[in-house]
């Protein structure tokens, strides 16, 4: 037992309402980011059940718009994001041995804020319909919507994107101070360089968006006219910084899956990553040109020849240190004892469909060719390999690899076979005709399509597997239920790990390593494991140990937040300022009630040790 | 021997069942058959990229299954793996054949983009040009040579290249014909119009589908047009015939008076008329109603009755008629034939 | 040592707003938010430049701008940056009550710079040339009140800083906490000038 001054205690629900401990906060994103996904992935499915057969009437006009913009905006900023800073959190301290993140306060916040935005943005089903913009919400079909769910879009994402801004700047302070001893960049595992890599792209992109949101909430609620031809404005500007903030989006969402990728198929293979300098500048080179190809998606806005061109070759580039990844890859299993478990199924899952999605990528980067694919299914058929065939498997991945780590539980093997059977055939037949879909003349986002054009068959065939991919992410759900009643602990390093985050014992002491430990090398653990003891040397003496201290209050400024969003939407002034008052009050609170954190006594530490806790 | 026969021929037949599956579409719509020059050539493009995608999808799956299949693990077998930190020959070769393979498809993107967008607008007055206005949901063809206006079916004489003007009366809309050329944006505003152009092909008397592929509300789905080539002769008297039209009919004077007292502050039929709404002229001649239901007057009037119903969101209102007189408007606006 | 205590000027670190891990974290963290709020302001400017023409039947920027006022308010805000330099000089010397004082100058010439802003944006209004005018209007208001929020908010930090700490002296908690404002304030500075420049001289001027 910790004992300090002004260290409470505290037990249930009251413990997850205000920890700080990245751990915890870890879990947290991942369930609220789980539940998002399952969400998501239920629109997915009403939207392909209504396409299922030609001329059908279950979902449509405004229903079908909110239902693939839900669906878009849900995958990608509640579920998609969140998950990966669960991961993120979970993990990245352990792997460069730091105690905790540098601002476990602020972490905390940056989760409330994401929690009660998606909630938010969610609340809109039932209070006037969802948003029926699209995901990229463009204007001015998003200012001239009357009814209330854009609003809900941009206040939700504001106040969910602040949070996210927040993890980020968190996530690269904790890499560039916090690594133990030894830890030097060029030695980080992957997952904790495609993180930092990511942490940045957040910092530079979603400013962006946040101004964006800022523009199309000041058009729509004190009529501004930014987006207004006939007052002078421009729609264009509205295309431009979404996707200024949009591309590098999807680096910041691939990047961490290439990194999962990295980690468990150098564990699965037994081997070291095949040309590892070589994947460090790849992921920073991808992250540097995610900036510079935003108008890929916009060929067919009019930018005129010259900007289509620059843009296409730029776009092209990322392809090289794409491939360079890919095949890497594939040497780091060349000779290597390839262990097919669950985690490294979805790893080998990944690898062709994710160089699918990469093949589409550049033939999407041809402006010329892309006047016909652009706004069509191909596209829709691009993104979701790259996003779902890519993304989502490598989550997926990451889930079954770290899950002993997380939640002191090994998932079931041979269910996990079953989900990942289930959602890779499904993936591939709900998407590899939508190629074809797109090629024959189907825009995107239509709610339906008229008999005789011969787009039946290809969209019957999809919609089976979404209910494939459906069924597979139920089996998940079930293999998470049995392993929560299971009795077996997991043991601490079960797939014969090389970094850091398996050298320590389940549960995850609180304080993570209870001594520093000395890293000797890429793969510390595994380099100790072959020219060590097995286990990692300290670098410090047993002593005292440093913690912050729980608080509500980041829970309180996120429901601030949430009021104040109310008080926007509905244009009622009173209840905005009392969410932004409450803000402003418990950051007024925070700076002036001192908070030192508490101490853990070196006696403690000392007992956990002996006790086979620490 | 034998046992490798059946294997090529189960891979053949599952190829093509594939293809049958998949096909190349409706010759009306598919990017996959294309017509004209421009379709033509975006679809070479598309050709030389698969076929370098392909190239490195074959290598990459080759290598992969090799991988998997030579280096899983076997039962009883202890030893460690040899840790390979990389190999600089392997990697340089990896980074450059990419490269080079991307110049190669770099050439023609560049030079079919600058291609697609020189020449855009008309030269002279004598070329063919076309003014598209994208509205909530449907389209607006002006002939600014001709002098008319058409809505939801644009006519167009073969083997001729046609300028496009675009831009939006409300949100963002796009332009595509599939077999024809790609899509191109219409914005609102005047100082994001946009000029493509496309070539009609040399079939004559074929109707080509044209969609909206940008996300514009309800009934986006719905944003379907026409693109009719002709002869050039046909062409000519096509024009002659709009041009003569004057919303006269006399197979139904009521419905006459009825469209004149309800409809004619929106909608133009011959010289007169407003344009809020799609120009009726030539009615009776047209592909569908409402550019979505089959062309009858039982749909018709449907679409009189209830324009929500069929068009979601759409702009034209419930107007407040008796039966007879929906009925009778129908009939005049059904008659509404050119010459 | 704890954190809270007061320094003496025989403990005194050479750089006591990084000498903790705290210190050091916050001090990274804060540039890094910088960058994020450089992204931010640089969108703003974008979007103003693209739209800075377009101001209708409404007065033009060259119409509007009266350059003696901007460059008093620049003046100001420029000089604010030069005491809250001093006020980190003696920081750096645990000279806690100049600290104080420098600080009290540059609130006031914050609380100086925003009337001249209020007392401006009153006049345009009254011009005609409002936030619903026209697009050159949501522009010029949205980027030039962006920065004056940006003002208030960290009056409103450095109030509350000094208010808490009024008799506490320097310590290693509230160091880096003194020298975070004063880079927010240099920041805020920075995003003045390039506003000088870009709306007001360009709008006279271009």
């Amino acid at each position: 037992m910790a004992t300090h001054e002004s260290h409470k205690k505290r037990s249930g629900l009251m413990d997850w309402l205000t920890t700080v401990d990245h751990k915890k906060i870890g879990i947290l994103y991942l369930l609220a980011g789980g539940f998002f996904f399952l969400i998501g992935g239920l629109e997915a499915i009403l939207m392909r059940i209504q396409l299922m057969e030609p001329d059908s009437k279950i979902f449509t006009g405004e229903l079908y718009n909110q239902l693939l913009t839900m669906h878009g905006t849900t995958m990608i900023f509640l579920a998609a994001m969140p998950i990966i800073f669960g991961f993120m959190n979970a993990i990245l301290p352990l792997q460069i041995g730091a105690r905790d993140v540098a601002f476990p306060y602020v972490n905390a916040v940056g989760f409330w804020l994401f929690f009660f935005g998606g909630l938010l943005l969610n609340l809109s089903w039932f209070l006037g319909g969802a948003p029926e913009a699209g995901w990229t919400a463009y204007a001015p079909l998003s200012t001239v919507a009357e009814d209330t769910g854009v609003d809900f879009y941009v206040l939700g994402l504001q106040i969910a994107g602040a949070g996210t801004l927040a993890g980020g700047i968190n996530f690269l302070v904790t890499v560039i101070n916090m690594r133990a001893p030894g830890m030097t960049f060029m030695r980080m595992p992957l997952f904790t360089w495609a993180s930092f890599v990511t942490s940045g792209l957040i910092l530079f992109a979603f400013p962006a968006l946040t101004v964006g949101f800022f523009l199309l909430m000041f058009e729509r609620v004190f009529d501004a006219n930014f987006f207004n031809p006939d007052m002078g404005g421009n729609v264009l500007i509205w295309e431009h910084i979404f996707w200024i903030f949009g591309h590098p989006e999807v680096y910041i969402l691939i990047l961490p899956a290439f990194g999962i990728i990295s980690e468990v198929v150098s564990t699965f293979s037994s081997k070291r990553l095949f040309g590892y300098s070589a994947m460090v500048f790849a992921t920073v080179l991808i992250g540097f040109l995610g900036f510079m190809v935003w108008v890929h998606h916009m060929f067919t806005v009019g930018l005129g020849p010259v900007a289509n061109s620059i843009f296409a070759v730029a776009t092209m580039a990322i392809a090289i240190p794409t491939g360079v990844k890919i095949f890497n890859w594939i040497f780091t299993m060349w000779g290597g004892q390839i262990r097919f478990t669950t985690a490294m199924l979805f790893a080998v899952g990944f690898i062709p469909t994710f160089v699918m999605g990469g093949v589409t990528g550049v033939m999407l980067s041809v402006p010329a060719a892309d006047y016909q694919y652009h706004d069509s299914y191909f596209v829709v058929a691009h993104f979701h390999y790259v996003i779902v065939g890519g993304l989502i498997l490598g989550l997926f991945s990451g889930l079954y690899y770290w899950y002993p780590r997380m939640f002191n539980r090994v998932l079931n093997e041979t269910l996990g076979k079953i989900n990942f059977w289930l959602f890779f055939i499904g993936f591939h037949l709900t998407f590899f005709p939508q190629h074809w879909l797109g090629l024959m003349g189907m825009p995107r986002r239509v709610y339906t399509y008229m008999s005789g054009q011969q787009l039946d068959g290809s969209n019957f065939v999809s919609t089976i597997g979404a209910i494939l991919m459906g069924l597979g992410t139920i089996v998940l759900l079930i293999n998470i239920v049995i392993s929560a009643s299971a009795k077996h602990a997991a043991t601490k390093d079960p797939w014969d790990g090389r970094t850091l985050e398996w050298a320590m014992p389940v549960p995850t002491p609180e304080y993570n390593f209870a001594q520093t430990p000395l890293v000797r090398g890429l793969d510390p653990l595994y380099v100790e494991k072959t020219a060590g003891n097995g286990e990692m040397t300290p670098a410090e003496p047993v002593g005292e140990i440093h913690m912050p201290n729980g608080s509500i209050l980041p829970f309180f400024l996120s429901l601030g937040m949430f009021v104040a969003g109310f008080g926007f939407i509905y244009a009622n002034w009173i209840v905005a300022i009392v969410g932004l008052g409450g803000v402003l009050v418990t950051m007024f609170l925070r700076s002036v009630i001192d908070d030192h954190g508490y101490h853990i006594h070196k006696k403690e530490v000392e007992a956990d040790i002996k006790g086979g806790r620490a | 021997m034998k046992k490798w026969l059946q294997k090529g021929r189960m891979v053949s037949l599952f190829a093509m069942l594939a293809l049958l599956l998949m096909g190349c579409g409706d010759p009306t719509l598919s990017a996959l058959i294309p017509q004209g020059e421009v379709a033509d050539k975006q679809f070479q493009l598309m050709l030389i990229s698969i076929s370098i995608m392909i190239l490195v999808l074959v290598v990459v799956f080759v290598l992969y299954a090799f991988v998997l299949l030579k280096f899983r693990k076997r039962k009883g077998d202890t030893s460690t793996p040899k840790q390979v930190e990389g190999n600089h020959m392997l990697e340089l070769l990896w980074t450059v054949i990419p490269i080079l393979l991307l110049i190669i498809l770099a050439v023609p993107t560049v030079m079919r983009t600058f291609e697609f967008s020189a020449d855009a607008k008309p030269a002279s007055k004598n070329e063919l040009s076309i003014k598209v206005t994208g509205h909530q949901y449907w389209w607006e063809f002006e002939y600014p040579k001709e002098e008319l206006i058409t809505s939801q079916e644009l006519v167009l004489p073969a083997d001729t290249k046609v300028h496009v003007e675009l831009s939006s009366a409300d949100v963002i809309h796009s332009f595509w014909i599939p077999s024809l050329a790609g899509k191109t944006d219409t914005n609102p505003g005047d100082k994001n119009k946009n000029f493509m152009w496309f070539d009609t092909g040399s079939e004559t008397d074929v109707v080509y589908k044209g969609k909206c592929a940008e996300l514009c509300g309800a009934s986006h789905a719905l944003m379907d047009f026409k693109v009719r080539v002709v002869s050039k002769e046909d062409y000519k008297n096509w024009v002659a015939s709009f041009k003569a039209a004057d919303g006269k009919s006399s197979a139904n004077a009521n419905g006459q008076q009825v469209f004149e007292k309800n409809c004619i502050s929106c909608h133009a039929v011959g010289q007169e008329g407003g344009n809020t709404g799609p120009s009726l002229n030539g009615f009776g001649d047209k592909d569908r109603v409402a550019g979505i239901l089959e062309h009858n007057k039982e749909n018709l009037k449907k679409w009189i009755k209830d324009p929500q119903e069929v068009k979601p969101g759409n702009n034209m209102p419930k107007v407040n008629l008796s039966d007879e007189e929906i009925d009778a408007v129908s009939d005049y606006l059904l008659d509404l034939k050119l010459k | 040592m704890n954190a809270g205590e007061r320094l003496t000027d025989a403990n005194f670190p050479a750089h006591p707003e990084k000498a903790t891990l705290e210190g050091k974290n916050k001090f990274l963290g804060f540039w890094l938010f910088l960058g994020g709020e450089t992204v931010l302001f640089a969108t703003l400017f974008g979007t103003y430049l693209g739209l800075r023409k377009m101001h209708l039947d409404g007065p033009s920027g060259e119409e509007l701008f009266s350059l003696p006022l901007v460059f008093l308010a620049t003046m100001l805000l420029l000089t604010s940056s030069l005491t809250s330099v001093y006020a980190v000089l003696s920081l750096k010397q645990n000279k806690v009550r100049s600290l104080q004082g420098w600080f009290i100058v540059t609130l006031l010439l914050g609380l100086g710079f925003l009337g001249l802003e209020i007392y401006e944006f009153i006049h345009y209004v009254h011009e005609g040339h409002t936030f619903t005018s026209s697009a050159f209007g949501s522009a010029f208001y949205s980027l030039v009140g962006f920065h004056g929020a940006h003002v208030l908010f960290g009056i409103l930090w450095i109030s509350t800083l000094l208010a808490r700490n009024w008799n506490r002296g320097i310590t290693l908690a509230n160091a880096p906490k003194y020298y975070l404002f004063a880079l927010y304030w240099h920041f805020v500075d920075v995003v003045w000038v390039f506003i000088f420049t870009v709306v007001y001289l360009m709008g006279k001027v271009g």
